[in-house]
């Protein structure tokens, strides 16, 4: 508890009780801290335990059912690359393999740079351009693996500016 | 109202059964047992998850869990179709293909309901080979351990935990294959706020969650050749003799005597002896807080899961509770003190070793509050269980095991009053018993103060005292003292004295207590799992009955102690070695 | 705002916005209006860039006075997006870049002259087709479910209430609840999320509990992978999902509804949102709709990454903030559902049909489709076909229709293997399946299923031992871990054809596959075990050739599976650039150059296939 500063904590108690009228909020609370926050720590799951009164090991539960949530902190480019029925029969194994290859990380690993995330996605629908990747939102249709050290290249830069 | 009739067939006969009845339950009053593992009191699990009670019923798509599936008119059941027998088979092999098995070692042998299904579906050997899900052994301890290698992912635990307590300190983690119960963040038991209460131990099907076995420890002290003194709690002997098939109600007391003395211990005593020195002390302190305006109301300090409760959950409620220690850590003192010195033993020789009914009382012991001029009060804590499997090994016959009586020097004679701490109410109705008298200088007439008695979550009663109205509550389990707490803690409560248990219904159904498991237990009635805690209370309000004395006040062995050592009640010397303080704990500390 | 709280409101409110609708595309006024689609498939192809590029001509230009740019949701053929399109005309332009958008403001709208090279061109007659009614493509598509979308601007309430928006709505509170559930039976409409469980039934079932509160709950937690029709829908025309969500919640007698939308979809999340806050504005939602006693308030939960919760009593438990793990049924969510009360769960494409049968009439909807499957339904149509993207067609047009016809057959002259329906849940069919009209009960009885609409062409390179893997794998992850079967059973699958692909199978295999595959079919708590396996069974009835050659010959045809494929250079087509060797991660490659032909050192190859692609000779094959 003593790691969670004063400030989150008061922005997680805030998320909370904006709430606080919906029924059974905790799925609404968690993806706005998520989206916050960017994970949903332990200790955050501690004062969403005391503002609403969830067992902490439920919340805990429900953290680690669902995907979208993360117990640690993600990379500031997360590279979703969509393993769905469509991309994979165009290839996208081999798009994340080269991924994972590069950045030397498995998917769900972040980069010790902190810098990229790899998950692996289900279906992102983008099927049509399959095989697709998205990073931080955008999409990249139609990836081959040649590709794949472009795209790295072109994040490492934004981030070195 | 009366319940409605509905016909159903099973296996081509013809029953009539209640409407609103389960497959499994209606199977079973037609007098068939649906193998089945995860359900538990009536849906006091995840409910319909192991698959392993499937049946073909009429009306349904595929096969149907008979755990929650309802009966309906007309139905028609199969519980031995070819592809129900394979399908219920294959539950079973499914599950242990990802079973820890060793089931020779395993603590649960004999208890093992997943063993049993294994056994009577026929499951086959290695039906199923693969990887295992990544199991985590908790051993910190040091109440109870969690072995996930064991775990079926029933739930029964979780509900427990949640149902009786109210707290939910274990939950599903992950998902799919890699599922596990666990704490927060799969962390010890001992870096949670858990209780220890062992209630979830009571219900788990396997090994995957049990007590922390001290039997190591005192095997230890026998082989350095200390004074090994035991001493047992009074739920012990009202549920003792279920371990060696007995019905559940049996007296334990004499064969449990004649049983420890065979096991070699130095003296054989009776928690019951430290309980009446409890009412003593506790009775004494009401009065001085009511008297002096003290904080108000107090609350009883026996049941060490209630402890480990307020000290994580409610530490502003600290003040209310009282100091004494609970009866086995202050006969524990004793022993080492006045019962030493009579007998001219350095404490350091002594080893004292109590059985409980209780898991958490493993934690209570290694309290540092809880020991004088270095030494522990208590140095190992056996539950009622662990005891019955040091008998077993001793090969001990218990059928034939003679009743004996403990040990008499000093430490021997306890009253009525101590008997019934067992059970929910009883400190409190203890504590009247000496209080009154403490006020009035008359015995309460009658002794058995009913109010306080059964197996409600919350009981309320008052009693006038000269005058005085004291107004009382009991609640055993974490979930029904919590509105009482939350009075407290608001400064809305109205009682005076309350007595708190962890387990509901008190000691009788501690975590440490025999497994009450239908599927082991087919003498008893079907509704045993609704009955079992008042057949053992029973057990302690029939000693309560036949006792000589019941008044903690009117024990003479007390009365000496007072006389020679502790002077009164509260004395400097007392407070020195029968009080303790409690102090506010981190939930989740940093690892 | 003006609130719509009356019929006749309503209908003032749905002929102005009709004629200004009309009016924006007809041209009378002098306008010439370009479409685009700006949802999240022509996005990703950069349509916004391409938008805000004719924004900047159209004023560098002065068009301001006479060009008016749209936004409009889904065209469905996202693989030529991003789509402008002209109108009066009905110009359509594809696979528009940032750097045509001068020449179409120059040629066209300036002269008014097709720009020929970006038409759509028939993939056999490579002629030039300028309208998309004209595309094969659309030609056999009926728009129920997608109505609106792509004409619409997915914002605009007014414009939704231009086209048929509430109609179907005011009809059914004209109508009494039992009347509004009669209709919907007499459609014939079957739950299009997968199951195919006749709604009007489900509606029934619900309305006869008694409770003081009930829920309709809009189930868009699309998560079969290939499938994006509830995405499309939602996008584009969020108005007509609500309405249908209205019209059940009058039906049953809910007066709360919610959408349980998959995170995945922030701009579906959006546009409900905003669907939402206009039709609150306007009191379309709200207490006393349109002046009747009839009140109804829609919400929004988000799903967070849960395949199951696509099962309706996962769904549930999500809403109510619990782990995704279905309940055993009954009770089902129709007496006991959402917060214990009678609920009723419909599929995002389900609840877009409602508006129309209303408003059309259950007879004018039944009679499209097959004797037991009626309407249209709308397909994701994916994987190794020319033309990929959504289409809304006819229940009972053959599989040869759509994969053919309207998919434009298989690219680069590659066979035809099969095509994937159904999802996870479903399984693959064949040549010999393809002129079976497609409905619910033909999928079934040959092994497959509807599910939610996913359809993926696979063709010769495609292992099918290793789409069944993949299946599996996909299940594995999304299992929720509550029963046995499919918590254990699935892992149990996976790791036997996970020792078939790489060539440590044996012939008892497949028995051990075939029996875990009954039990959970059997056994399995809920719909995604119980189906979790036809995948494998599908691909075993149609492919076993496959299983067996990868089990005895160590021998994977279509060169996928790793461990029994090799990269091999032929000596007589290598040109000794020595670039493979370059290339290789492992460096196993070797040779001399210009001297020797390369060789690959099989023992230490991991078969990644950069040298595959690097081979500017193609001298490098599987093999």
């Amino acid at each position: 508890m003593a790691a969670l500063q004063q400030k989150a904590k008061e922005q997680i108690v805030e998320i909370c009780r904006k709430y606080k009228d919906e029924p059974t909020p905790l799925m609404v609370i968690l993806s706005e801290v998520q989206t916050e926050y960017g994970y949903i720590p332990l200790e955050v799951q501690e004062v969403i335990s005391e503002e609403t009164h969830i067992p902490v090991a439920e919340i805990y539960g429900v953290v680690t059912f669902y995907s979208f949530f993360s117990l640690k902190p993600k990379g500031k480019y997360v590279i979703g690359v969509c393993l769905g029925t469509a991309c994979y029969v165009k290839g996208s194994q081999a798009i994340i393999d080269k991924f994972c290859d590069l950045l030397k990380i498995q998917p769900g690993e972040t980069t010790e740079d902190g810098l990229f995330t790899i998950s692996a996605l289900r279906c992102i629908g983008a099927c049509s351009l399959a095989p697709a990747c998205s990073i931080n939102g955008k999409v990249y249709p139609t990836l081959t693996v040649d590709k794949v050290q472009g795209i790295i290249d072109e994040y490492k830069k934004e981030a070195s500016v | 109202m009366e319940k409605k009739m509905i016909n159903i067939k099973i296996e081509g006969q013809s029953y009539q059964v209640e409407d609103g009845l389960t497959i499994l339950e209606a199977a079973k009053r037609c007098g068939y047992n649906i193998p089945s593992l995860c359900e538990y009191n009536k849906g006091e699990c995840s409910k319909a998850s192991c698959r392993v009670c499937l049946v073909e019923a009429t009306g349904a798509r595929g096969l149907v869990a008979s755990c929650v599936y309802p009966v309906s008119e007309g139905m028609e059941i199969k519980i031995s179709s070819p592809k129900a027998v394979k399908a219920r088979r294959t539950s079973v092999e499914l599950l242990l293909s990802n079973h820890n098995m060793n089931c020779q070692q395993c603590v649960k042998n004999g208890n093992c309901e997943l063993l049993h299904v294994a056994n009577i579906t026929g499951a086959r050997e290695n039906a199923f080979k693969g990887v295992k899900t990544e199991t985590t052994l908790d051993i910190l301890g040091p109440g109870i351990m969690r072995d996930t290698s064991k775990c079926i992912l029933c739930g029964r635990c979780i509900e427990r935990c949640k149902k009786a307590q109210g707290i939910g300190i274990l939950g599903f983690e992950k998902r799919g294959f890699n599922t596990i119960v666990a704490p927060a963040g799969n962390r010890s038991f001992a870096q949670a706020p858990c209780l220890q209460c062992g209630q979830c131990t009571l219900v788990c099907p396997t090994g995957a969650l049990t007590e922390v076995s001290e039997i190591p420890l005192i095997d230890k002290a026998f082989m350095e050749g200390k004074k090994v003194i035991v001493q047992t709690a009074p739920a012990v002997r009202a549920a003792i003799a279920e371990e060696f098939g007995d019905p559940i109600g049996t007296v334990g007391t004499g064969k449990m005597a004649a049983a420890l003395r065979r096991l070699g211990f130095y003296r054989v005593y009776d928690t019951n002896f430290g309980a009446d020195l409890t009412i003593m002390e506790e009775a004494n302190e009401l009065l001085h807080r009511i008297k002096n305006g003290g904080v108000l109301p107090q609350i009883t300090s026996c049941s060490p899961g209630w402890i480990n409760y307020l000290e994580f959950y409610y530490p502003e409620v600290i003040p209310n509770v009282s100091t004494c220690k609970s009866p086995h850590e202050m006969m524990g003192a004793v022993i080492k003190s006045y019962w030493a010195e009579r007998n001219g033993i350095d404490p350091k020789d002594i080893f004292v070793v109590s059985v409980m009914p209780c898991t958490a009382k493993k934690t209570e012991e290694v309290r540092p509050q809880l020991s004088h001029n270095g030494l522990r009060d208590v140095d190992a804590v056996l539950t009622t269980r662990e005891l019955a499997r040091l008998i077993k090994r001793s090969g001990i016959n218990w059928d034939m095991l003679p009743e004996e009586d403990f040990d008499p020097d000093l430490l021997g004679d306890y009253t009525g009053a101590a008997v019934i701490f067992g059970a929910t109410g009883g400190v409190m109705e203890a504590a009247l018993r000496t209080a009154y008298f403490a006020l009035t200088s008359k015995e309460l007439n009658p002794v058995d103060f009913l109010p306080v008695r059964g197996l409600q979550g919350v009981k309320e009663a008052s009693v006038d005292i000269n005058g005085i109205i004291v107004k009382v509550a009991v609640a055993s389990g974490m979930a029904n003292a919590k509105k009482l707490l939350d009075d407290i803690k608001a400064g809305k409560s109205e009682y005076h004295f309350i007595e708190i248990m962890c387990c509901p219904g008190g000691c009788i159904n501690g975590g440490g207590q025999p497994y009450v498991k239908p599927v082991f237990l087919n003498k008893e009635g079907m509704d045993i799992l609704d009955t079992y805690r008042e057949k053992r209370a029973s057990v302690l309000y029939k000693e309560d009955k036949g006792r000589p004395i019941r008044q903690s006040h009117n024990n003479p062995q007390i009365k000496k102690l007072y006389e020679d050592y502790f002077k009164e009640p509260l004395s400097e010397k007392s407070e020195e070695l029968l009080h303790t303080h409690y102090k506010a704990r981190e939930r989740y500390p940093e690892i | 705002m003006q609130k719509i709280d009356s019929f006749k409101k309503l209908e003032e409110e749905i002929r102005i916005n009709s004629e200004k609708l009309v009016a924006k595309y007809d041209g009378k006024d002098g306008f010439r209006t370009i479409a685009m689609c700006t949802d999240t498939g022509c996005e990703a192809t950069h349509a916004l860039d391409v938008y805000a590029e004719f924004e900047k001509q159209i004023k560098e230009k002065h068009l301001e006075n006479n060009t008016r740019l749209a936004h409009v949701g889904c065209f469905g053929l996202c693989s030529q997006g991003p789509f402008v399109k002209i109108y009066p005309e009905e110009t359509l332009y594809r696979l528009v870049k940032v750097e045509d958008v001068e020449k179409i403001v120059d040629q066209d709208i300036i002269g008014k002259k097709v720009v020929e090279e970006l038409l759509y061109e028939d993939i056999n007659t490579h002629e030039k087709i300028r309208k998309l009614e004209d595309i094969p493509f659309y030609k056999k598509q009926v728009k129920i479910a997608l109505h609106g979308c792509g004409v619409i601007n997915q914002e605009s309430l007014d414009e939704s209430l231009g086209c048929d928006g509430f109609k179907g709505l005011k009809k059914a509170l004209s109508m009494t609840p039992q009347e509004v559930i009669d209709e919907v039976l007499a459609s014939g409409l079957r739950g299009r999320g997968g199951g195919g469980f006749p709604t009007g039934r489900k509606w029934q079932f619900a309305k006869n509990s008694v409770s003081d509160e009930k829920y309709v709950i809009c189930n868009g937690d699309e998560g079969d992978p290939g499938a994006f029709m509830d995405r499309s829908v939602l996008e584009g025309n969020a108005f007509e999902v609500i309405e249908g969500m209205m019209i059940a919640g009058y039906a049953i007698g809910a007066q709360n509804g919610y959408f349980y939308v998959r995170a995945e979809y922030p701009k579906a999340v959006e546009r409900l949102k905003n669907a939402i806050k206009l039709m609150n504005e306007r009191g379309l939602l709200g207490d006393n709709i349109l002046g009747t006693d009839f009140s109804f308030r829609a919400h929004i939960r988000l799903g967070a990454g849960a395949f199951v919760c696509g099962e309706e009593t996962a769904l549930i438990n999500s809403i109510q903030g619990q782990r995704g793990m279905p309940r055993p049924r009954p009770p089902f969510p129709a007496v006991k559902g959402l917060w214990d009360k009678p609920s009723i769960v419909n599929n995002v494409e389900t609840l877009a049909n409602i508006p129309y049968i209303l408003r059309e009439g259950a007879s004018s909807f039944n009679k499209l489709g097959t004797e037991k499957s009626k309407g249209t339904k709308v397909f994701a149509l994916g994987g190794k076909v020319r033309n990929v993207g959504l289409v809304e067609v006819p229940m009972g047009v053959t599989l040869r229709e759509l994969v053919y016809d309207i998919g434009g057959g298989v690219p680069n002259g590659k066979k035809f293997k099969a095509i994937q329906t159904g999802g996870p849940s479903g399984g693959c069919l064949t040549e010999k399946d393809l002129d079976v009209p497609i409905d619910y009960d033909n999928l079934i009885a040959r092994g497959s299923m509807m599910g939610s609409g996913g359809a993926i062409v696979m063709d010769e390179d495609n292992c099918m031992v290793d789409v069944a893997k993949f299946y599996m794998e996909f299940i594995c992850d999304e299992s929720c871990g509550k029963c046995t079967p499919c918590r254990i059973g699935t892992k149990r699958v996976l790791e036997i054809l996970n020792k078939i692909v790489s060539g440590n199978g044996e012939m008892e295999d497949i028995e051990a596959l075939r029996d875990l595959a009954d039990t959970m079919r059997d056994g399995a708590l809920c719909a995604l075990g119980q189906t979790a396996a036809n995948p494998v069974l599908s691909t075993m009835a149609n492919f076993m050739d496959e299983y067996v050659e990868h089990i005895k010959d160590k021998t994977c045809r279509a060169h996928v599976c790793k461990s029994l494929m090799q990269y091999v250079i032929d000596p007589e087509l290598c040109k000794k650039c020595s670039k493979c060797a370059r290339n290789c991660p492992v460096e196993c490659i070797s040779g001399v150059p210009g001297k020797e032909p390369y060789v690959i050192d099989q023992s230490k190859c991991i078969k990644c296939g950069t040298c595959y692609s690097v081979c500017p000779f193609g001298a490098i094959s599987k093999r």
